[in-house]
């Protein structure tokens, strides 16, 4: 019936040629508008970091650099200023350290809520949505009081463990294993395998997806964070680069190119890692959100 | 290690989890609301209770304290009022069949969500830039308008914080979107062409109302991400805000108290605020939505 039904009332076929033309161009022209808005700030930075001060802030506003310059980035990581390529290292120690043992806890945590039934099962899934929604500044003082006593102040492990233990996580590893089909497992147990034998040998290399995407998400919060940081970390040699970027903007002469030089390389790595996984992580954007 | 005991194994897998949950969040939580109702200054301080005193200075006395919320609120709806019509454009055209360069946009759009804070707050200092900045040269002196103070003058401080987060969160919320267009079933437009519905009344009629449950999402993230904008505007215009405190927020007046000024008890009554009105908003905005369905 349906077919007798759709002739060609539908406007969409009768379309003319110069119609979907002029059509065409408004949503091309849209899409670009705002990729330009989008790339020009980023292109500004790059640019930027290869301009000294006088030709950052010189009309007209030119958008390339016609005379490049190096020094920006050999002052930046000779470490003139600030201990900069320490402060990357100690960015990425932590961000790799963070997810690890976000990893850790969060597919094991996920895998017990996954794979069995135990007393308390409901009352802890519903007890953590709840705190779920407590946020995170709530936690902070105490926490800053925490560190101060156990003399973690200014070290990495202060920054790493109270950000190790995500309630996102544990909810996505659960969601993310208990699709593991129950015979595997009791096949396994005929076997002979341990408990602990079958979350390592069946659980983990079975939910390796949701695991890589799990990593990205948390190593990218670790790697951009900001606030936690800059209350733990007191000394330079010690600063994740956000905080030695901030310094270097707070000095008394502000060197553009030298942080844009900065900005840009603490991005890179980020948006390499995004260009690789796009589809897989772009895809299961929507589950990843929920932890903001 | 774990044995063979099946009774004892799941207790050990969510232990290490709740172990460091109980330390390193639900204590805090509890702490902290204990630490609201009392007057402590620094580390070494015995701290004094004082009921609600906190609170009551918080509402009643403190401009710096409402100065912030109201910022915050105002960026929370700027952005938003931006964010949300543009998102669910960009949305429709990429999500219509024929595009090319649909992965190339996407991601491009995407690309500022993973970018730091810091990053971002020193990238748009240059865009925002009085004399030389981007936006005065290239986006407003073609049209004839004279350079805007968005900087150095209090009115247009949130303004230029509002459009950077427009910046850097339309995209990811426009990808949220075309989340929900994929899962709108082709056929219902399709019934609906059918019958002589418009384009814009199938939008208006189908894609719409079955895109409520991403709406919701989209602005509670958004709720969320307003009340937790710290790195943007402690880069862009300091942590005191700027001038006349006018980009202040409430997570960066939270930090100045607490961490600054080591106001440990006030800093903690802060928190508490800041999540009483998250989860107030929330809560109103998940009825609001709701409530649109009846029409």
């Amino acid at each position: 019936m349906r077919l007798a039904i759709s002739r060609p009332a539908d406007s969409t076929e009768r379309k003319s040629l110069y119609m979907k033309l002029v059509e065409a161009t408004i949503v091309y022209a849209i899409l670009f508008f705002f990729a330009l808005l989008v790339g020009i700030p980023f292109l500004y930075m790059f640019t930027g970091s290869f301009k000294t001060n006088g030709q950052l802030f010189s009309w007209p506003v030119n958008l390339l650099a016609p005379e490049p310059t190096m020094n920006n980035y050999e002052r930046l990581l000779s470490g003139e200023e600030i201990p900069y390529l320490r402060q990357m290292g100690n960015s990425v120690v932590i961000a790799v350290s963070q997810s690890a043992l976000t990893l850790l806890f969060a597919s094991m945590v996920g895998w017990g809520f996954a794979k069995y039934e135990f007393r308390g099962k409901t009352f802890l899934t519903i007890f953590l949505l709840f705190t779920f929604a407590i946020p995170f500044q709530v936690t902070l003082v105490p926490l800053f009081q925490m560190i101060v006593r156990l003399g973690l102040l200014d070290s990495f492990l202060g920054v790493i463990l109270p950000s190790s233990v995500s309630a996102f996580g544990a909810f996505f590893m659960r969601q993310a294993m208990v699709s593991i089909p129950q015979e595997l497992l009791d096949a396994g147990r005929i076997d002979g395998a341990s408990e602990w034998g079958l979350f390592w040998r069946i659980g983990i290399p079975l939910s390796r997806g949701a695991l890589s995407i799990l990593c990205v998400l948390v190593f990218l919060a670790a790697w951009n964070d900001y606030l936690w940081p800059l209350i733990v970390l007191r000394t330079p040699e010690n600063f994740t680069y956000p905080i030695g970027l901030a310094t270097l903007d707070g000095l008394y002469k502000v060197e553009y190119g030298m942080i844009l030089g900065g900005a840009f390389i603490a991005t890179l790595p980020i948006v390499l890692i995004f260009v690789a996984g796009r589809n897989q992580i772009l895809d299961n954007l929507t589950i990843g959100a929920v932890k903001q | 290690m774990f044995g063979r005991g099946r009774k004892i194994a799941p207790y050990l897998f969510i232990s290490p989890f709740f172990i460091g949950y109980a330390i390193f969040f639900l204590y805090p939580v509890i702490q902290s609301l204990q630490l609201s109702f009392y007057r402590q200054v620094g580390l070494n301080k015995a701290p004094r209770f004082i009921g609600f005193d906190n609170y009551v200075r918080l509402v009643t006395k403190d401009d710096l304290f409402i100065k912030a919320l109201t910022n915050t609120t105002y960026y929370a709806l700027g952005s938003i009022l931006i964010i949300v019509p543009l998102a669910l454009l960009l949305a429709l055209i990429l999500h219509s069949p024929k595009l090319r360069l649909r992965e190339f946009f996407r991601f491009l759009y995407f690309t500022p969500n993973i970018t730091a804070g810091v990053v971002v707050g020193i990238i748009f200092g240059l865009v925002f830039e009085e004399q030389y900045g981007l936006i005065n040269n290239l986006l407003l002196a073609p049209l004839g308008i004279d350079n805007v103070r968005w900087l150095r003058e209090a009115r247009w401080v949130m303004p230029a914080v509002i459009l950077l987060g427009a910046w850097k969160w339309t995209g990811i919320n426009a990808i949220y979107f075309m989340v929900g267009l994929q899962n709108i079933p082709p056929e219902l437009k399709e019934a609906a062409r059918v019958d002589g519905a418009t384009r814009w009344q199938v939008f208006w009629h189908v894609t719409l109302p079955l895109l409520r449950p991403i709406l919701a999402f989209v602005l509670t993230i958004a709720i969320i991400g307003s009340y937790n904008l710290f790195a943007e505007p402690a880069i862009l215009v300091g942590l005191e805000g700027g001038p006349n405190n006018a980009g202040m927020t409430m997570t960066m007046y939270l930090y100045t108290r607490g961490f600054r000024e080591l106001k440990m008890g006030y800093a903690s009554a802060i928190g508490y605020s800041l999540a009483v009105i998250i989860l107030v908003l929330s809560v109103v905005q998940l009825v609001l939505i709701r409530a649109f369905r009846e029409d």
